[in-house]
């Protein structure tokens, strides 16, 4: 449904996206996840029609934003990260005007909006000025206008930012309830949004991909450069200089548990499992190996990975490592 | 017909802006008030003119006085000046406000092409100035009823003419300025500045101009509305306002679509 190529965004000297290219399927919910500033907004702005692309191209169901954007918008409904909405017009009467420029036809306007309405749950406020509402509504309002055309496709810019913890588990259900009919790409930072809503993740970092997956697939694929949990019975930090000395080791850290045993977080090096020499390097030093089980990492710690660089986490992801990523 | 309900449905939202604020009323209740003050001063002027006139009749001489002439065209001529103040007020957020408030994302990602929002802004306050005109207009009824040889109604259509025709071609270059940025009040200013300059452009009119001046003055606006305003419609000054009016719009949707390119 969407195809995005090599597409590459400058302003000026700063280039905000920088050949990406992703591809999504029909009635599939995209995460777009990225930090602030990581070019989410300028891709959904390209996809939207609302900015030209200055390299790559991208198309929507099969029609090229740059070639033919009025079939492109057409087949997209779009909030961006503050919904575009008029604090004089009451909400109806904004729906009304969204329809008719929309081109939804007359006989099935009045319809149209009320499934709108009725989707958002925004009933109760229909003959509010936009102005009077809560950051809540707005966002709904904002919602209902994106879906008013019934489109392919829907693109979400932070569909949940500014609302409170009820709305955004509201918001999320109904955007989960709309994929399948609609193909959707939303972009985050709240990080249990994606793996909560969307099929797959597409992580960006300063314009560039740095993982594509499933949100259980990433975490899967990064498990080898994940965390493993060492119990130890003794003292802490001899217990963390036995595990340090073992070759792919990353870094450790450890904390006193209780008295006598001491918990270690260990970071190893990507696709190695060191389990077995970590077992032996414990026992070695006279120390009791309680358990040692590997940690799988949220998406949270995964997106750290791989947008941030650090003395210590620098290196343990494997998809970071080939690109020039920093914090 | 999709695009003319496109630009209906922007011309609709603009006068609910329009209406839903203060503008239209301040800017109808400026017009109306200025309107009915010049006609005041005119008519009264007009008044000891022709009681003059009349004393002079017994001595045998002084034409009859028409009230076209005296009347009407100054009061036509006063508000086009009044126009000049007017035009900014009803232009200066049309895009400027958009852009402020994040709307011109949802404008320019609607199927509709720059041209039909630009088209339906325009229109919109046009329509609007057109109202104006006509309320103002009212005033007039006055002279039809009480004056025993009424005056002609033909100049005065065509002045209307000529007082909307020469209104639009500063509303369309208004649309023009409010492209330019997201603070309404910098664009009204510079409309009014620029509206200012053109209006100046007429000074230069004078038969005994060189060939330079008599071309500057023939760009500034208020030069077309002589004849007009007297009851000869020219295809000329028409042509003249029609391609004013299509250049400030040409203006402005270039503007609008070149934003995307330097955003």
């Amino acid at each position: 449904m969407i195809e995005v190529e090599n597409l590459t965004k400058r302003y000026g000297r700063t280039t905000a996206v920088d050949g990406v290219s992703f591809r999504v399927q029909k009635g599939e919910i995209l995460g777009f996840l990225g930090p602030n500033g990581a070019g989410k907004t300028t891709t959904m702005r390209i996809l939207t029609c609302y900015l030209p692309p200055t390299e790559g191209t991208a198309r929507v169901a099969g029609y090229d934003v740059f070639q033919s954007p009025l079939e492109v918008k057409r087949r997209v409904g779009y909030i961006p990260e503050t919904p575009p909405l008029y604090p004089d017009m009451d909400v109806d009467g904004f729906l009304d005007f969204c329809a008719k420029i929309k081109g939804v036809p007359g006989a099935s306007r009045k319809a149209r909006i009320n499934e709108a309405v009725e989707k958002t749950r925004i009933g109760d406020v229909r003959g509010k000025l936009i102005g009077r509402l809560s950051k809540g509504y707005r966002q709904r309002v904002g919602l209902a206008q994106a879906i008013l055309a019934n489109p392919d496709v829907l693109i979400l810019d932070e569909p949940t930012a500014g609302l409170d913890p009820k709305q955004i588990i509201e918001t999320r259900e109904l955007i989960k309830g709309l994929g399948g009919d609609h193909t959707i790409v939303l972009s985050t930072h709240i990080l249990p949004e994606v793996s909560m809503t969307c099929g797959r993740v597409v992580i960006i970092n300063k314009g560039k991909v740095v993982a594509e997956d499933t949100p259980e697939n990433l975490t899967r694929r990064l498990r080898g450069a994940g965390t493993l949990r060492v119990d130890v019975r003794g003292e802490a930090e001899p217990a963390a200089e036995a595990v340090r000395s073992v070759p792919g080791v990353i870094a450790v850290r450890a904390r006193p548990e209780s008295a006598d045993t001491a918990a270690l977080e260990v970071e190893t090096e990507a696709g190695r499992d060191v389990r077995a020499e970590i077992a032996r390097a414990v026992v070695s030093r006279g120390l009791d190996l309680l358990a040692l089980q590997p940690v799988g990492m949220s998406l949270e710690e995964i997106f750290l990975h791989l947008t941030t660089t650090d003395a210590a986490h620098g290196e343990a992801a494997p998809a970071a490592r080939t690109e020039e990523v920093s914090a | 017909m999709t695009a003319l309900r496109n630009v209906w449905a922007i011309v609709e939202k603009e006068w609910r802006h329009y209406f839903g604020s203060p503008i239209a009323y301040v800017a109808l209740m400026v017009w109306t008030l200025l309107f009915g003050i010049f006609f005041y001063f005119a008519f009264s002027l007009f008044l000891r003119q022709s009681m003059m006139a009349a004393q002079q009749m017994e001595f045998g001489g002084g034409p009859k006085m028409s009230l076209n002439e005296w009347l009407i065209r100054p009061v036509l001529h006063n508000m086009a000046v009044v126009a000049l103040f007017i035009a900014p007020m009803l232009t200066m957020r049309l895009f400027a406000e958009e852009k402020r408030q994040g709307t011109i994302e949802l404008l320019a990602t609607a199927p509709l092409p720059d041209l039909q929002i630009v088209l339906g802004k325009f229109l919109a306050a046009v329509g609007l100035y057109g109202l104006m005109i006509v309320a103002g207009l009212a005033n007039l009824a006055l002279v039809w009823h009480y004056a025993s040889t009424p005056p002609e109604w033909k100049p005065v259509l065509t002045g209307a003419l000529a007082l909307l025709l020469f209104g639009a071609c500063f509303i369309a270059l208004g649309v023009f300025v409010s492209t330019l940025t997201r603070n309404q009040i910098v664009a009204g200013i510079l409309s009014f500045c620029l509206f200012l300059g053109i209006w100046t452009l007429g000074w230069a009119d004078d038969p005994s101009a060189g060939p330079v001046m008599r071309a500057v003055a023939y760009l500034g606006v208020t030069t077309h509305m002589e004849d007009m305003v007297k009851g000869v419609v020219d295809l000329k000054d028409v042509v003249f306002y029609l391609s004013f009016i299509a250049f400030g719009l040409f203006l402005a949707h270039q503007s609008v679509q070149s934003q995307r390119w330097r955003a």
